[in-house]
């Protein structure tokens, strides 16, 4: 005997198309204001993106990975989190950081090298996680101990098409497929992983049937598209919450940045490629429609782009006002405690630095 | 007072724990149902429920991984690698998340998390069933290593490992699991972790351990008793090292022997032997010796004693540095 036993679906989802005209049946109710508030928090992470990348090339930020033209994946997911739910971030998610109500100046010091840009106090966002693909495991960890103390909490974890083919991604998966754990996988795959392509990262067709295996929902949706992303994710957020258990979200998006500033793009790709994606750009797309729709004026929309950048400015003004900490941070926060070796080891770091604190 | 041997001290200290703190929970392969590979979880699934004595998939790191998850979200996980052979894959959870994150969030998480795992040859295992990894964990800052000893250290040391508010790696030596039973107070209690044992007291050489092997230098200590007092010091935590113990008594007798299974290159013996120089050089009468497994991987079971350091070997080396000693100063 031979029959099929299973089959399976996988999802595209777009509520904005390129042109900014919007899918009426598929389209998400949002209030104007939270409209506005949703443009507001891909201009401002915009605008943070530019600033740190020539903040890099004059050597007063360090080593940075822009985030340009991922605003969708990120603010169309980020903004629905409630105050109790937790993101866990790789290290391109400056977007999520934002609007999770991260001050600029932390991100600055952050990227400039200052361990205190991750003090991120009432933030619920996890510090910036860079081995790629580990903190997806943290994510489910952390939902299942949301649910096992009924805190009604969800978590969300941001990765690359990269990251899916580390084993710790799949585990994660699977763990979560079977606790059935309160968390949203959001893959935003930007198609490159430094220069290796999405196309050399895996056989498969998306990287949202990878969610079957796991006995897990997913859906692939235009990346660029914020009302996609939110739709897709409000709809995930829920199931997770109401205890139904994990989603994988596939954003199909595009990296319009090298990988890091200390990455030269255009050694394994075309300028053609980087130019078609740019006229997907998310912001200018869904600018479109909120224009269209009466949301937005082209004079308000121009006070917003300019308000952004004062915002950003006056972030740097603060990073770089920031007196250096003590040598001695470097001994903080290792434990809770410090032991006897570290206690003489930090007496060793004093006497050379000559150092008075404590 | 109960009679116990480690496992069921391990047992009775997790049982414990998990009475006083609700959100200590268990996680790791065949520990539920089955009771773990060892028996060390028996009946705690039942007891506790299977949301708290968790049966997981079968992937080490992300066990660890997941549980990083569960410390940061306010649970204290004790999980469990079932031998040390297979810690390996949860090294990256371990060394660049577990002991980094209280670090990276500048205190704001922290991971209240013990990985149990069994460790060490002698049960004549297949391979990866052998090994004595613990210098990977205890080069790792942020990450404390702990090893018992006996039933009642396990007991204290896991009772406090699990309190600890930073990432713990409890290491227990499989071929004394069950060796020896010791009676055990009614009360629970625990031993702070950082503090060396005394094993016994003497004045004539130092002697090094930690593991199974306390018991293996013990033996040693009592054969020689007639011709030697030497003081056998049982490390018990690995990371943070009791200094303190190991300088004033290798300050006392002048003679020092090293001893583990691990082998010997960037052994934990190395380390001791270099705090012994930075501190007590001057007291000491001979050059340290160790006694180590040699550096190669551990054979299989029919060769395995050739391997690992054996009451002779041990012997030898302290006669050897009591020889050289006794040459250098006559005494």
């Amino acid at each position: 005997m031979k029959k099929r036993i299973a089959s399976f679906d996988i999802y595209y989802l777009q509520v904005l198309d390129e042109k900014g005209k919007c899918d009426a049946k598929l389209a998400p109710k949002i209030p104007a204001k939270r409209l506005k508030e949703m443009y507001w928090l891909m201009l401002l992470t915009r605008a943070f993106d530019e600033k740190a990348l020539n903040l890099q090339r004059q050597g007063r930020i360090g080593t940075y990975a822009q985030v340009k033209g991922q605003e969708a994946c990120q603010i169309g997911s980020a903004i629905l989190m409630q105050e109790q739910d937790l993101a866990f971030p790789s290290f391109r998610e400056h977007g999520v950081f934002i609007a999770r109500g991260t001050p600029l100046e932390k991100l600055f010091l952050y990227w400039g090298g200052d361990e205190r840009g991750m003090d991120l106090g009432k933030v619920n966002v996890f510090p910036v996680s860079i081995p790629v693909g580990t903190h997806p495991l943290h994510a489910v960890g952390a939902a299942y101990a949301y649910k096992f103390q009924k805190k009604n909490a969800v978590t969300l974890a941001y990765f690359g098409d990269g990251a899916t083919s580390e084993g710790d991604f799949h585990e994660a998966m699977n763990f979560a497929g079977v606790w059935q754990a309160p968390v949203v996988f959001i893959c935003q795959n930007n198609q490159w992983a430094i220069s290796t392509p999405a196309s050399k990262q895996t056989a498969a067709k998306t990287l949202a049937q990878k969610a079957i295996a796991y006995g897990m929902r997913s859906v692939q949706v235009d990346g660029n598209d914020v009302l996609g992303v939110y739709s897709a994710t409000k709809e995930a957020i829920e199931n997770a919450r109401k205890g139904k258990g994990p989603t994988l979200i596939e954003c199909k998006t595009y990296r319009l940045g090298d990988h890091t500033t200390s990455d030269d793009a255009r050694r394994y790709r075309s300028e053609n490629e980087v130019k078609a994606w740019e006229k997907k750009d998310p912001i200018t797309r869904f600018e479109k429609y909120l224009l269209s729709k009466g949301v937005l004026s082209q004079q308000l929309a121009q006070e917003m782009k300019e308000k952004a950048k004062q915002e950003v400015e006056k972030a740097v003004k603060n990073y770089e006002s920031t007196p250096k900490a003590s040598p001695e941070i470097i001994f903080e926060n290792v434990y809770a405690s410090l032991p006897a070796n570290l206690q003489a080891q930090l007496e060793e770091l004093k006497d050379e630095t000559g150092s008075s604190a404590s | 007072m109960a009679e116990l041997n480690m496992i069921e001290a391990i047992r009775s200290a997790l049982r414990a724990e998990m009475k006083l703190d609700k959100k200590v929970v268990l996680l790791g392969e065949d520990i539920g149902v089955n009771g773990g590979v060892f028996r060390v979880t028996e009946g705690l699934q039942k007891e506790f429920g299977k949301e708290r004595v968790i049966d997981t998939p079968l992937a080490e790191s992300g066990i660890v991984g997941s549980a990083i998850g569960m410390a940061i979200a306010g649970l204290k996980p004790v999980a469990e690698i079932q031998f040390e052979g297979f810690i390996f894959p949860a090294l990256d959870q371990l060394v660049n998340h577990a002991a980094r994150i209280r670090k990276r969030s500048q205190g704001k998480f922290h991971c209240q998390l013990v990985v149990r795992c069994p460790i060490g040859g002698g049960i004549r295992a297949l391979e990866h069933h052998s090994d004595s990894p613990e210098t990977y964990l205890a080069h790792t800052p942020g990450l404390k290593v702990v090893m018992p000893s006996t039933p009642y250290d396990a007991k204290g040391l896991l009772a406090s490992a699990i309190r600890d508010p930073d990432p713990v790696v409890f290491f227990e030596p499989k071929k004394i699991y069950r060796a020896i039973k010791e009676e055990l107070p009614d009360e629970h209690y625990t031993i702070p972790l950082g503090k060396a044992r005394v094993v016994k007291e003497g004045h004539d050489l130092t002697l090094i351990t930690y593991g199974s092997l306390v018991l293996t230098a013990a033996q040693v200590a009592e054969d020689l008793r007639e011709e030697l007092d030497i003081e056998l010091i049982d490390l018990r935590t690995l990371s943070p090292l009791d200094e303190e113990t190991i300088i004033s008594s290798v300050k006392k007798t002048g003679k020092a022997v090293v001893v583990h299974e691990a082998p010997r290159t960037l052994g934990f013996a190395s380390e001791i032997i270099a705090r012994i120089n930075e501190k007590a050089l001057y007291h000491l009468e001979a050059p340290v010796a160790r006694v180590t497994s040699y550096d190669l991987p551990v054979p299989l079971a029919k060769y395995e004693d050739y391997f690992f350091p054996s009451k002779e070997r041990i012997t030898n080396a302290i006669r050897k540095v009591m020889k050289e000693a006794r040459s250098n100063y006559g005494v």
